[in-house]
């Protein structure tokens, strides 16, 4: 009987506590609704697509390719992205390049997003610094697989 | 023949109000526990944009329910199972048919009663209405042929009728208090006072009863300081079988219960319809003041404040099950029978002593 009735001072407090939550964040959604102590909200929640979170400068989204001077991709076609890819999601084709210090670019440079893990790897080996993931792009789902495929035209451009 | 177009005015009436209340208090349950929980909530529900803090939200979900496939397994028995929701919901929604909303109504010379029926034993109407209730969860447990919902079901009918014990039980000091078993005859008794200026209330008059009665319906709704019969992360409870519709009618059957229960909690321990020192023709206060009012203005007055207490009962026990975590099955019989119980018996005892002291 008495631990009963510890245990209802318990459930007292703890409905105390819940009111209290309730009674201040109801306060100030009311207030706001009168456009007073707009800066205070009664809510932690972000709603997303309206309102964002500033995204880290070291976070890793959506990936490109740098390119040089002239236009063409910095790429070298050394495939060291493609070894060290743990998701096996980089395709790349070489081609010919006319400049003999260059001697090679890709022709081909395709990024299976449906596949990447976003775990940044090919941006550490990569030597020549030709692919980042600092677009800062993290919206890109897509209805299809194959709208992920990521060729060199949408990497660069 | 006007009698029964003003019977079936006041059925359509009392209904729309339960089951569209019924409807809004899945929104509020969102947006309480929401704003408890320092969220924001269902608000994304929309009609052409317009999104107005979620109330679309019920309708949107009424749709969904609708059109999900409505799957009875092959190996249940059919009839039971498609019989149990409709027994369970239909058990719940007749009991508003004994709840006064105020208190007669005179229009043109015809004094119309703000309540479906008043007959003389609403009160144990209601209570048995709210008992039978328990056949659809049985039922459901039952005829879905499966292991699990029928522990769901079973245990439904264990506490449900356990509780039903510690609910009548508690009434029964408030009957010796208010000698009737007629709602509105109960809520006209509450309208005297005592001492001159107290409403003779039951929650004045029956503090422990209320408590007793309290927590014996929080029990009776099945939600989650109680919800033992449906127990979310072990055994899923007496409707695992369901889907679609018949799903969302157990569903619904739990906020009608809700409602139910805050509409006997006004009716029995705070006044109904009453509010304080109102009169049939106007406010007499017990420091001299007089404020008179007109027929209508009084009977709106009274409706407002029966639903603004249904209103205050509702938000209360969806705090108290956004609040508290779910009791173990013995812990529940023990509260029951070893404390709920017990007290009120006491209950009675206190208040009969007490009456025949004062005479």
């Amino acid at each position: 009987m008495i631990k009963a009735l510890g245990y209802f001072i318990e459930i007292i407090k703890g409905s105390l506590i819940t009111t209290r939550h309730f009674m201040v964040n109801m306060w100030f959604h009311t207030l706001k609704l009168f456009r007073i102590k707009t800066k205070r909200k009664g809510a932690v929640t972000i709603q997303y697509p309206e309102e964002k979170r500033d995204i880290a400068s070291r976070h890793r989204s959506l990936h490109r390719l740098l390119k040089r001077e002239d236009g063409k991709p910095r790429c070298v076609v050394c495939m060291l992205c493609v070894t060290v890819c743990p998701s096996e999601c980089i395709y790349v084709e070489a081609a010919e390049d006319p400049d003999p210090e260059v001697q090679k670019v890709p022709s081909t440079f395709i990024i299976d997003l449906s596949r990447c893990c976003f775990c940044g790897f090919c941006v550490e080996a990569c030597p020549e610094d030709a692919i980042r993931m600092d677009t800062g792009q993290i919206e890109f789902a897509e209805y299809s697989r194959d709208k992920l495929i990521y060729d060199l035209e949408k990497l660069t451009g | 023949m006007s009698d029964w177009i003003i019977i079936l005015i006041k059925i359509i009436c009392a209904l729309v109000w339960f089951l569209v209340i019924a409807l809004y208090l899945t929104w509020a349950e969102r947006k309480e526990s929401a704003v408890i929980q320092d969220r924001i909530g269902a608000n994304r529900a929309n009609i052409w944009k317009f999104r107005v803090i979620g109330l679309f939200q019920p309708f949107a979900d009424a749709i969904k329910m609708i059109f999900k496939e409505d799957f009875t397994p092959s190996f249940s028995r059919k009839f039971l199972h498609n019989l149990a929701p409709f027994v369970s919901f239909f058990f719940v929604a007749i009991t508003i048919s004994a709840i006064p909303f105020g208190d007669v109504l005179r229009i043109g010379g015809r004094e119309i009663k703000l309540q479906i029926v008043d007959f003389n034993v609403s009160l144990l109407f209601v209570l048995a209405m709210l008992s039978l209730g328990i056949y659809g969860i049985i039922l459901a447990g039952w005829s879905s042929n499966n292991r699990y919902t029928l522990i769901g079901g079973m245990r439904g009918a264990a506490q449900l009728i356990s509780y039903e014990v510690a609910l009548g039980l508690s009434l029964i000091g408030l009957i010796l208090v208010y000698p009737s078993l007629k709602l509105s005859a109960i809520v006209h008794f509450q309208g005297e006072l005592l001492w001159g200026w107290l409403p003779k209330w039951g929650v004045f008059l029956q503090p422990l009863g209320l408590l007793i009665f309290f927590f014996a319906a929080l029990a009776e709704t099945k939600r989650v300081p109680f919800d033992l019969p449906e127990g979310e992360n072990e055994i899923v409870g007496f409707f695992t079988e369901y889907s679609g519709l018949k799903w969302g009618l157990f569903m619904f059957t739990d906020f009608m219960e809700v409602l139910i229960v805050s509409c006997l909690l006004t009716t029995l321990f705070f006044g109904g319809w009453q509010v304080p020192w109102l009169y049939a023709d106007g406010f007499h206060f017990p420091w001299g003041g007089e404020w008179l009012l007109p027929h209508g203005i009084v009977v709106a007055f009274q409706v407002l404040a029966f639903n603004l207490k249904v209103f205050f009962f509702c938000w209360l026990q969806i705090l108290i099950r956004w609040t508290y975590p779910r009791f173990r099955y013995d812990q529940v019989m023990d509260l029951g029978w070893k404390l709920l119980v017990p007290l009120s018996l006491v209950n009675i005892a206190g208040t009969a002593i007490l009456l025949s002291l004062i005479g």
